[in-house]
């Protein structure tokens, strides 16, 4: 595929490898916050490459596990409700409630659709008058340009059945907490190619500052990934705190700014919980006053519902490097992939599911690695 | 993610959690919750050696070397008509398939209608004339049915099932226990085509292609095969759950280690381009025109000679090779040289966004 | 949050009163809003997220980046890469 597969060759990737190797003088430990980067680190077995000194920390970068319990919960209640089409981006289907998950409704006849895009389920809305439809908008900051367009789209149409059920995260402040934590141990960060495509990186240059820590704009095939790693280590070794763009073809230092407006009159800033790590002020998006009528937890009345995440849950100290998952005195027992307590175990890729795996494939990976 | 350790790649994030009270779609997905499904409610009542061998068609001996083949499936795909097929022609060639793929020769299939009341006659015509193009096509004949009609509502316009029957010739082992160390694996196609195709024409997540489902009867094919080799260890459609799915349980059945090598993979590129859009990996994929066949070495070259000149196989390739280890897993070599484990499908496959 | 796709946009149109893209993906074709990338042209290619366009891509920045990383590998320095 133009624009992907380039990104792949195995030739520049082993190449930039090789820098990383040659300028590597000490140990550093990187974190990125990207789901998608983490896939594709994983996909690619990219970390088996790395020199040993580099070590990587995946951060709470998937917005679909770090969705809190409540509003999972409150999802739950309102996909239960008749006449309601609860819509919502597909991985979201799977993660657990207090309770259950999607899919369980579904089996007691919710009407529960996956769609692509959020204004597939506008149109929805469009088609089914009689019924209340409603979309789960979660996500980064990628993904708040499409979910703030469905609702000016069903304003501007006067669509009245239309709602959103909102769970935006941001990742400047997500970064801040992990920095400010005085037990950190991520030295440089590799930023979400695709959040700076529609945020810009201005944000990042303050973080950067305070902290003195570099900051990398990185993209996602593995080319653009070791040469990301590869600037942040450049940077480490020189002892700079650098905000760096390795994503040029699609990140500018403004953004898109036309997705920013949008983005800026449907939503205002707020506090948001991260499951298993709790609140991060102003870490969350929420809808302005003037566009409550869409905002499904008010018209459903679920705002009362309440969760509290496990306190057994360490996955906040996981995140940050500062604990691994096996010295969480319920992993494994308590909280297992099918049953988890915080984000690092819903994810797939988070930490304490991958080492779950680990220790269960122990033998495996030895042979592999010999 | 522990350093210099084989990543571990799943399809999915977040992995699903047990759902031990009700069916969910997960379940039928071909992974790891309907073979979880099996083992706790269908094998333990219903126990047998035939049952338990797990291949795609159940094998039993019903007289001094008379061995026969049989195998079920039922076939709820939505829409009925997709490019490249339909749930006529997938009901025939999917039974069909599967009593070959333990090398049996498929010669009988009944097949049972639920129809959808205020479905129309004319479109069940075609479904039925599509299941005789298949049938002819396959040199298998439909020897009994049974019709039934349900309310409107409760079928998605047709469900068929179809269980066929064959013989198997003496002295043919092939099932899924056989896979040896050094053995390579063989994929007679690009893999993907059929899930891609279904899900292009549900048009729920909205894209358009040109792709068409690789709907095909292997029949012919694996015969070709057989009659040049008596080390054909092992033969499996990678229908649900995809290839990766497949070989998985192939490892598992041998207790062996199989490793794929990443740039062997036959994807055609909308395969790849679809997949890149939602997420997904074509390893797990639905197929239903394509064979895995795990074969000796030595007669690798003459299996694969006999494929390119045999219909539904010309373009069979190596995708990958036995080991002794790491035993019932499945691996994947990258385009960059590193391993990953590649697992068997955990519940359904579901578009990401992260 | 990422999963964000470079295709090829082929059509511009309205729907509803938004601006709308055909775009091609290597084979695969599918609609995507084109609002929040309004100087967009056909022929232009774009990340696409969930049905939205984010960004353009820069094809000249991604050819050079290629090209810039293979001269500089084989000249033994790097750089290339945007300081803030």
């Amino acid at each position: 595929m133009k624009y992907l597969s380039e990104y792949r060759d195995a030739d520049l990737v082993h190449g930039l490898v090789d820098r990383i190797k040659e300028i590597t003088t000490q140990p550093w430990t990187l974190m990125e916050i990207c789901g998608g980067q983490t896939h594709s680190i994983i996909k690619n077995g990219l970390d088996q490459l790395l020199p040993v000194k580099i070590e990587l920390v995946h951060g709470p970068g998937c917005p679909v596990c770090v969705t809190p319990l409540e509003l999972i919960d409150k999802a739950l209640a309102i996909a239960s409700k008749p006449d309601v089409i609860f819509t919502s981006y597909g991985d979201m289907l799977r993660v657990p409630g207090s309770q259950a998950d999607l899919f369980s409704v579904r089996a007691r006849g919710g009407d529960i659709r996956v769609v692509y895009s959020p204004l597939d389920a506008v149109k929805l809305a469009q088609e089914n008058p009689d019924k209340e439809v409603v979309f789960f908008a979660i996500g980064f900051e990628t993904t708040a340009p499409a979910n703030v367009m469905s609702v000016l789209q069903a304003d501007h149409m006067g669509i009245d059945n239309y709602s959103i059920l909102v769970s935006h995260v941001r990742v400047p402040q997500a970064i801040e907490t992990i920095l400010s934590s005085p037990h950190n141990r991520v030295q440089g960060f590799l930023a979400a190619g695709h959040v700076c495509a529609v945020m810009g990186y201005w944000e990042y240059i303050p973080l950067a500052e305070k902290y003195n820590i570099p900051i990398t704009i990185t993209g996602f095939e593995p080319l653009d990934i070791v040469r990301g790693i590869l600037t942040t280590v450049e940077s480490l070794e020189a002892g700079t705190c650098d905000v760096n763009n390795a994503y040029i073809r699609a990140v500018s230092e403004k953004g898109n700014q036309s997705a920013q407006a949008s983005i800026n009159k449907v939503f205002e800033e707020c506090d948001r919980k991260w499951r298993g790590i709790g609140l991060i002020p102003g870490s969350g998006w929420r809808l302005r006053p003037i566009y409550s009528k869409y905002d499904a937890e008010k018209r459903f009345q679920v705002e009362t519902i309440q969760a509290e995440e496990s306190p057994l849950c360490i996955s906040g100290l996981v995140l940050q490097g500062l604990k691994k998952p096996d010295q969480c005195e319920a992993f494994g027992t308590l909280c297992t992939p099918e049953n988890p307590l915080g984000a690092t175990m819903v994810s797939d890729e988070g930490a304490c599911a991958a080492y779950y795996r680990y220790r269960t494939q122990t033998q495996d990976s030895r042979e592999i690695g010999s | 993610m522990t350093k210099n350790k084989p990543a571990m790649e799943s399809p999915i994030c977040p992995l699903p959690r047990k759902h031990g009270d009700k069916i969910v779609q997960g379940h039928g997905s071909g992974g790891k919750m309907m073979a979880d499904l099996i083992k706790d409610i269908f094998y333990p009542p219903l126990a047998n050696a035939a049952l338990l061998a797990g291949d795609d068609a159940g094998v039993v001996e019903i007289s001094d070397g008379v061995r026969l083949a049989v195998s079920t499936d039922a076939h709820v795909v939505s829409p009925l008509f997709f490019p490249g097929g339909d749930i006529g022609k997938l009901s025939v060639c999917g039974t069909v398939n599967d009593v070959a793929m333990v090398g049996a020769k498929p010669l009988y299939l009944s097949a049972s209608f639920i129809l959808e009341e205020g479905l129309d006659i004319s479109l069940l015509e075609k479904v039925v004339n599509s299941m005789k193009e298949a049938a002819d096509e396959a040199q298998v004949q439909i020897i009994c049915g049974d019709t039934k009609v349900v309310a409107y509502g409760e079928a998605d316009g047709l469900y068929i099932s179809t269980t066929g029957i064959g013989i198997l010739d003496p002295g043919i082992t092939i099932g899924g226990s056989q896979a040896r160390p050094g053995d390579q694996v063989i994929v007679s196609g690009s893999l993907g085509d059929h899930g891609i195709a279904v899900l292009e024409a549900r048009g729920d997540l909205g894209f358009e292609t040109s792709l068409e489902s690789d709907i095909a009867p292997l029949n012919h094919l694996i015969s070709a095969m057989l009659s040049v080799s008596d080390k054909v260890h092992v033969l499996r459609d990678p229908t649900r759950g995809g290839a990766a799915s497949a070989l998985n349980e192939i490892a598992k059945q041998s207790n062996v280690g199989i490793l794929l090598n990443e740039g062997s993979i036959p994807v055609k590129p909308a395969v790849a381009a679809a997949c890149e859009m939602l997420g997904f990996d074509p390893l797990y994929i639905a197929n239903e025109g394509k064979l895995i066949a795990v074969v000796a070495p030595e007669d690798t070259p003459k299996i694969l000679e006999i494929m390119h000149q045999t219909r539904y196989g010309e373009e069979a390739v190596v995708i990958g090779q036995v080991d002794e280890s790491p035993q019932g897993r499945l691996l994947l070599k990258t385009g960059l040289g590193s391993t990953r484990i590649v697992d068997l499908l955990a519940g359904e496959m579901l578009p990401r966004i992260c | 949050m990422c999963l964000a796709v470079p295709g090829k946009i082929i059509e511009i149109y309205e729907k509803q009163e938004l601006m709308m893209a055909k775009v091609d993906f290597s084979g695969v074709t599918r609609e995507a809003c084109i609002e929040h990338v309004p100087e967009a042209k056909i022929g232009d290619y774009a990340i696409i997220h969930v049905g939205f366009a984010i960004s353009l891509l820069s094809e000249k920045e991604a050819q050079q980046s290629i090209d810039l990383i293979r001269e500089i590998l084989e000249a033994g320095e790097l750089g290339g890469v945007d300081p803030a």
